[in-house]
């Protein structure tokens, strides 16, 4: 608590107004340097992304990315970068992008804030599962952040849900969101079982503050960018609270690499709006052990390419070949990571 | 004390005679420059601008502005195209499209390195394209929602003589309903200053300094202008809303002379003011009308054209452009606004890489029209 007082001063004295991110972040973390890939996405002519919301790689390596362009639309890449495909157009549930992640047997999850709704594709881009509802059209628009007294969360309903992610018996997790605070935990197939948080935003451990993204790891524990608390919240399988891993600026979004050595990746992203000062004490990506040891951390608030402008999701099914996508670049760049100079971890601090 | 009078009135007399003296500019006027295909038509010209080798980039506001209702909140969606044509006015093709930062078209220009920056006033942004038509930066951040003023489903019949409901205010008149984020202040600072950063409130425009510094026009909704480095971080901005000087009310243009002089069109006070590269106060040019669009033409000797536009709602006042020497001397005028060639209609944009040869785009006359200026020297 102490150490953490301290911080805090540290922190309010050199950062000032952006004092909220700039607080409780470790200090003397490895830099991981890296490359941003030149010419990553090879997009047709006409074809533009806008705000790149989500990304993720399916087990092939093709790559899918959720837009908001004039419309929120989902597009498929190969490998090498060269478009395949548009998936879902013009579907009911696509109307403000917000997630995508690729699920172990390759189905494709999107989640949309616009439409509160969860819609599962199938390899071949058919939708073969929703969660959710999206509100009837003649109730009008809801207000985004209902006053109190807030109504408790429905099992079935969401309020701008913002991510997905699944354990290995195919339990499905869904952070819920900017209106609901909460982790939501249905079976694979699709009945609810139980939920961390609830409707009312809260700072006490296991509540939360905007849930803004999670990710499962190979034990089903889950991973959940708490971000409004500026902390990341670790749950077990039946979503009580773990840990709490506080030192990582504002948690905007969480990644869990694969296989039997699995790191997590979080980041710092700098907030919309560019104030000045912003740029100098955000934006960086950690990466970490499961347990919350610190690695390294890599990448910086520009508008330049290889510098990042409000990362809003990452894939990391290969560790050291980071894919981020950025909100107010409206671009997705693929990192090469390098391997750090000495012992990796050994100067992480918390 | 009488002596002074005398040449106080000496003053008047020979200014309000400058004034009545502006030589008329003889020109030449071709409507139909651009040929789009059959399937596309131009709407309202936000913006026109030509590039080095002369091909003509109109930003337009044409198709179907639509809001839909999400979960929470009204999406914005749609509006505005931008297109490009070679210097015969031959169709090339679309740029940006189905783009997210496309509503309302406000104006477009081409730097010197031949890259294409767009602004929109709805959605607040700048965007930046290379010559290969790809995104290259952005400033500012579309609203995640819009708020969508409406009238009640059943209004109240309005007592006889009364003005009509929800008539839209003027083009570029700053909102006057409690609907529209106007002129927010930015931390504390004064009306109109805007936030520190690049969130604009219906920006207007965009220029570069020799450096490659970027300054926008913002706007509309707040009144100052932003200056930017090349890479798109925020260096400063100047202004808020009022009649000083460095004071605006409704940004709606600046342009940049060779030597880094930034020129603002601060249309409802009538004049341009002029700022160094840091924004402090220079100058100021009055007696041309409201300026809403301006240009300066490259090389060595520059001129600056400024148009006193028409409003859309009455092609019976104004519509003239002045061509001025850049310390603000005025040398002749042309056109006045209606809907005929050689005519304007709430002029929004002039491209002027050639002294005697300009683009003008208008708001009024959904047209681009090419000029061929005749000076009588």
């Amino acid at each position: 608590m102490k150490r953490c007082l301290m911080c805090c001063v540290a922190a309010t004295l050199l950062a000032g107004h952006v004092l909220a991110q700039a607080k409780a972040k470790a200090q003397n973390v490895p830099e991981i340097s890296y490359d941003s890939v030149p010419n990553f996405l090879k997009l047709p002519p006409g074809l533009y992304l806008g705000e790149a919301m989500g990304v993720a790689t399916n087990s092939k390596g093709h790559l899918f990315v959720f837009t908001r362009s004039a419309n929120t639309r989902l597009f498929e890449f190969d490998q090498n970068g060269k478009y395949v495909r548009e998936i879902g157009e013009g579907n009911y549930g696509f109307e403000f992008a917000h997630s995508v992640r690729v699920d172990p047997e390759d189905n494709i999850w999107v989640v949309d804030e616009g439409t509160n709704m969860v819609i599962k594709f199938n390899p071949a881009g058919r939708v073969v599962m929703v969660l959710g509802h999206r509100p009837d059209a003649e109730a009008g628009a809801v207000a985004t952040n209902p006053p109190p007294p807030r109504q408790p969360a429905e099992k079935y309903l969401f309020g701008r849900p913002t991510d997905v992610g699944w354990d290995p018996q195919g339990n499905i997790f869904v952070s819920d969101g900017y209106v609901n605070n909460r982790v939501v935990k249905y079976d694979k197939n699709g009945r609810f079982l139980a939920q961390a948080g609830s409707e009312a935003p809260g700072a006490e451990p296991g509540q939360m503050n905007l849930p803004h993204g999670l990710a499962v790891d190979g034990q089903g524990n889950v991973y959940v960018a708490d971000r409004s608390n500026n902390r990341m919240q670790v749950f077990d399988n039946n979503l009580k609270l773990k840990a709490v891993y506080d030192n990582i600026g504002t948690s905007w979004t969480v990644c869990v690499s694969p296989g039997p050595h699995q790191y997590l990746f979080t980041s710092n992203s700098n907030p919309n709006g560019n104030t000045p000062g912003s740029w100098e004490n955000t934006g960086e990506i950690y990466k970490m052990e499961l347990d919350g040891t610190i690695i390294g951390r890599f990448g910086h608030a520009s508008k330049q390419m290889g510098g990042f402008q409000v990362v809003h999701m990452m894939d990391c099914r290969n560790p050291n070949e980071i894919i981020v996508a950025e909100i107010e670049s409206w671009r997705v760049q693929k990192l090469l990571l390098k391997p750090l100079a000495g012992k990796a971890g050994a100067s992480a601090v918390r | 004390m009488k002596h002074l009078l005398q040449s106080f009135i000496a003053a008047l007399l020979l200014g309000g005679a400058a004034v009545a003296q502006v030589p008329e500019i003889a020109f030449d006027s071709n409507p139909d420059l651009l040929k789009p295909p059959s399937s596309i038509y131009l709407g309202e010209i936000g913006g026109v601008a030509a590039n080095s080798k002369g091909d003509i980039f109109v930003y337009t506001r044409t198709g179907h502005p639509t809001i839909s209702i999400g979960t929470a909140r009204p999406f914005a969606h749609g509006g505005s195209r931008l297109f490009q044509f070679d210097k015969t006015g031959k169709f090339v093709r679309e740029i940006g499209q189905d783009s997210y930062g496309f509503l309302v078209a406000q104006q477009l220009r081409v730097d010197p390195q031949d890259n294409v920056w767009i602004v929109d006033q709805m959605s607040s942004m700048v965007i930046k394209f290379d010559p290969n038509a790809q995104i290259q930066l952005l400033l500012g951040r579309k609203a995640e929602a819009e708020r969508v003023p409406a009238l009640p489903l059943n209004p109240q019949p309005a007592p006889a003589g009364a003005a009509p409901a929800g008539r839209g205010a003027g083009r570029g008149a700053a909102p006057a309903d409690a609907e529209a984020p106007a002129g927010r202040a930015g931390r504390g600072g004064p009306p109109g200053a805007g936030q520190q950063s690049d969130v604009f409130q219906r920006p207007t425009d965009v220029a570069w300094d020799s450096a490659g510094n970027i300054y926008v026009a913002d706007g509309f909704g707040n009144s100052r202008v932003a200056k930017f480095d090349k890479y798109g971080k925020f260096v400063k901005s100047w202004g808020s809303r009022g009649t000083m000087q460095g004071q605006f009310n409704q940004v709606h243009g600046l342009a940049i002379d060779a030597q880094n002089n930034v020129y603002v069109a601060d249309t409802a006070n009538k004049r341009i003011q002029v700022f160094d590269s840091d924004g402090n106060f220079k100058s100021q040019i009055s007696d041309v009308g409201s300026p809403a669009a301006l240009c300066i033409t490259p090389g060595a000797r520059q001129y600056l054209y400024s148009s006193n536009s028409n409003p859309p709602e009455d092609i019976d006042a104004n519509g003239e452009i002045y061509k001025l020497d850049l310390n603000g001397k005025i040398l002749g005028k042309f056109g006045r606004a209606g809907k005929r060639p050689k005519e304007f209609g709430s002029v929004n944009a002039i491209s002027c890489r050639s002294e005697n040869e300009l683009l003008v785009g208008e708001i009024g006359n959904w047209r681009v029209q090419k000029l061929t200026l005749h000076p009588a020297n």
